[in-house]
């Protein structure tokens, strides 16, 4: 197990809405290592973005710590706290709304840089903002960094993105569904130039996606972890996790998926639900959340105790059916 | 048999400021009765404006500049030109013969009237049923597509799920029995399980009322799963077409290749998948020759110069590309 990055414990995020409290993490207790990467996934409304934010230190939890390098993040002094600021960056989904449209792309990225005081004189920054470019394969620099964000396609603008975040040499990176808005037909050499990053500079990465294929490719020698209303639910080796689902609702989300491949996608076994209603987060069915529409139901025990995350068989699963084990 | 829809050389283009752009360059296909044609391409494409041409619904900066586009609503029928409809006449073909469902079923529906209410509209407008037999047909619809007439029919667009709503939508496309349905992404905002229910009530579907179905997407795996052939588009141009086995394990356009090679999939091996270099180009500023030159492996000097046309691979099978063979 390699040194841990980010550790949460217990974490829990409840949200007011009008008079109702909404739970859109509960209870999460998840550790990424140096060099790790782990993928979450699950559908909308499961909390993983939630879960994303608060790691970066955009939200604090209702419930639970997090941890960045064994400290507790809401206890740390001002210089530990500023360098997990720093440490932890974060990639957004639509390359068109987070970049400002009335900056240059030197601008864009020269801002942190001097901010938080990496460069210090003009050449110094340009050199700087060069350097990082290039690293995000935007080659030559010198015909970019005078853009603004509307000249560039949906990749380069992400490519934009992902440098930003590296102004402050994090060691860590939250990306959500960072390629989901760019060309298919790019999508896998931004997720390589994140891989490169991960084996160059031993940074790891927090992946929330919908597409667990896209998981499966990015994790590969990490871990996937799927949410489902505010619960982890498994978090297991990426290939495993594929290959043998082991949480009743990881099985339905893989046979429910399309493949691009006619043979596989219409020869698949399809398992059903017993509801196709996602129950509401005001109304949390009680015990197991996904006991509603289990086609693995087994009756009392799974409406009336909430499945506690367990290892088994390799993996962690939270789910009564399964039998804890090695 | 007579083709439901027959497109011959459209082209369309938008006027901008810096000229004209042509979303759609010189396409021809037929859509073949009871088919699902799934039209692949990546956003710039031109596969929206494609649909959008088809149901002559396109926006006032877009026109038309050649191309036909001929719609046989049963082999007896006579051959209609879309482009050459009235007003009137195309409000009346529009919906009775083609009808299309958008991506965003929540901005399709009026958020103030009652489902009900919405399917009166559409019937009022073609003078079909009303009241109580309205209702009845709608129940009808309802139930193809899965879902409880009694919960829908007198409910708001918002008390609906996005899933359910998408579902009305297509019963609602459905109202009129049309021959062609077009959708465009209709599952794009959905998550998994509810992408899956709509796969499913759309297989069903086709194969009780047996209408064409154009299916316009981006993603690759839900053409394989619902289409009986797929057309790739590239920068306007339709560039492959052919039967769904045949473009998934024997593609001959190196774009259609390189995008199955660039998706992955549960059960495909990381060494396998490779991106596209380069970006889709520019549609104001195309490249010269092929537009996918830039970005091909297979590019040769005639790639640069001269703009490959659509022609048989095989039998029902065509590609435009000048070294189809050497894939």
């Amino acid at each position: 197990m390699p040194t841990p990055i980010i550790t949460l414990k217990h974490v829990s995020r409840t949200f007011r809405v009008k008079r109702h409290l909404i739970k859109a993490v509960d209870d999460v207790s998840l550790s990424i290592g140096e060099g790790e990467i782990v993928c979450l996934v699950g559908e909308s409304g499961c909390g993983k973005t939630t879960t994303g934010k608060m790691i970066a230190g955009l939200l604090a939890p209702s419930a639970g710590t997090i941890e960045f390098c064994d400290q507790a993040i809401n206890q740390m002094a001002r210089a530990a706290f500023r360098k997990y600021r720093l440490g932890v960056q974060m990639v957004h989904q639509d390359p068109y709304a987070s970049l400002n449209p009335t900056q240059t792309i030197y601008d864009i990225i020269a801002a942190p840089l001097r901010h938080h005081k990496f460069t210090r004189a003009g050449a110094d920054t340009r050199a700087r903002a060069r350097e990082l470019l290039t690293l995000v394969d935007m080659t030559p620099p010198d015909d970019f960094l005078d853009k603004f964000p509307h000249q560039l396609s949906g990749g380069q603008r992400q490519r934009v993105s992902i440098a930003r975040a590296l102004t402050v040499n994090p060691s860590f990176i939250v990306a959500d569904e960072a390629v989901s808005m760019v060309d298919v037909s790019i999508r896998i050499g931004l997720l390589n130039l994140l891989t490169r990053f991960r084996d160059q500079l031993g940074m790891s990465f927090l992946f929330i996606t919908h597409d667990l294929a896209l998981a499966k490719f990015f994790a590969w020698e990490g871990r996937i972890g799927v949410m489902y209303l505010g619960r982890l639910v498994e978090l297991a080796p990426a290939r495993d996790l594929i290959a043998r689902p082991q949480h009743p609702y990881t099985q339905v989300l893989l046979s429910a998926l399309p493949e691009a491949d006619p043979q596989v996608t219409r020869n698949k076994p399809r398992i059903e639900l017993r509801s196709m209603d996602v129950p509401s987060l005001m109304r949390l069915p009680t015990g197991c959340a996904f006991h509603p529409r289990c086609s693995k139901f087994i009756g009392n025990v799974c409406e009336r105790v909430v499945p506690e995350l367990t290892a088994a068989h390799g993996a962690h699963v939270a789910c009564h059916l399964i039998k804890p084990g090695p | 048999m007579t083709p439901t829809l027959s497109i011959q050389n459209l082209t369309i283009e938008y006027a901008v400021r810096r000229g004209a752009v042509q979303a759609v360059r010189n396409i021809s296909f037929d859509i073949r009765r009871g088919e699902v044609l799934s039209l692949i391409g990546e956003s710039g494409s031109g596969k929206t404006t494609f649909g959008l041409g088809v149901m002559r619904l396109l926006p006032t900066m877009a026109r038309v500049r050649q191309g036909s586009l001929l719609y046989r609503r049963d082999a007896a029928s006579d051959a209609l030109e879309v482009l050459k409809l009235n007003d009137a006449a195309l409000r009346a073909f529009r919906w009775k013969h083609v009808a299309m469902v958008f991506q965003s079923a929540l901005n399709s529906f009026n958020p103030v009237l009652r489902i009900s209410d919405q399917f009166a509209d559409t019937a009022h407008a073609h003078g079909y049923l009303r009241g109580n037999l309205l209702a009845a047909r709608a129940a009808q619809l309802f139930t193809l597509v899965r879902l409880d007439p009694e919960r829908v029919w007198r409910a708001f667009p918002h008390e609906l799920s996005g899933g359910m709503r998408q579902r009305v939508m297509i019963a609602l496309a459905l109202l009129l029995e049309p021959q062609l349905l077009i959708l465009d992404e209709p599952t794009t905002a959905l998550d998994v399980l509810t992408q899956r229910n709509i796969i499913d009530v759309l297989k069903e579907l086709r194969h009780k009322l047996n209408f064409a179905l154009l299916f316009i997407s981006h993603d690759l795996s839900l053409a394989a799963d619902l289409a009986d052939r797929v057309a790739t588009m590239y920068a306007g141009k339709l560039v492959e077409i052919g039967d769904v086995f045949t473009i998934f394990q024997s593609p001959r356009h190196p774009y259609t290749t390189g995008l199955i090679r660039a998706v992955p999939t549960l059960t495909s091996d990381r060494k396998d998948l490779t991106s596209i270099p380069g970006s889709p180009p520019d549609l104001i500023d195309l490249p010269s020759g092929c537009k996918f030159h830039p970005r091909c492996p297979l590019a040769s000097a005639r790639c640069k110069s001269e703009e490959p046309e659509l022609e048989d691979a095989a039998a029902g099978h065509q590609v435009a590309c000048w070294n189809w063979r050497a894939i």
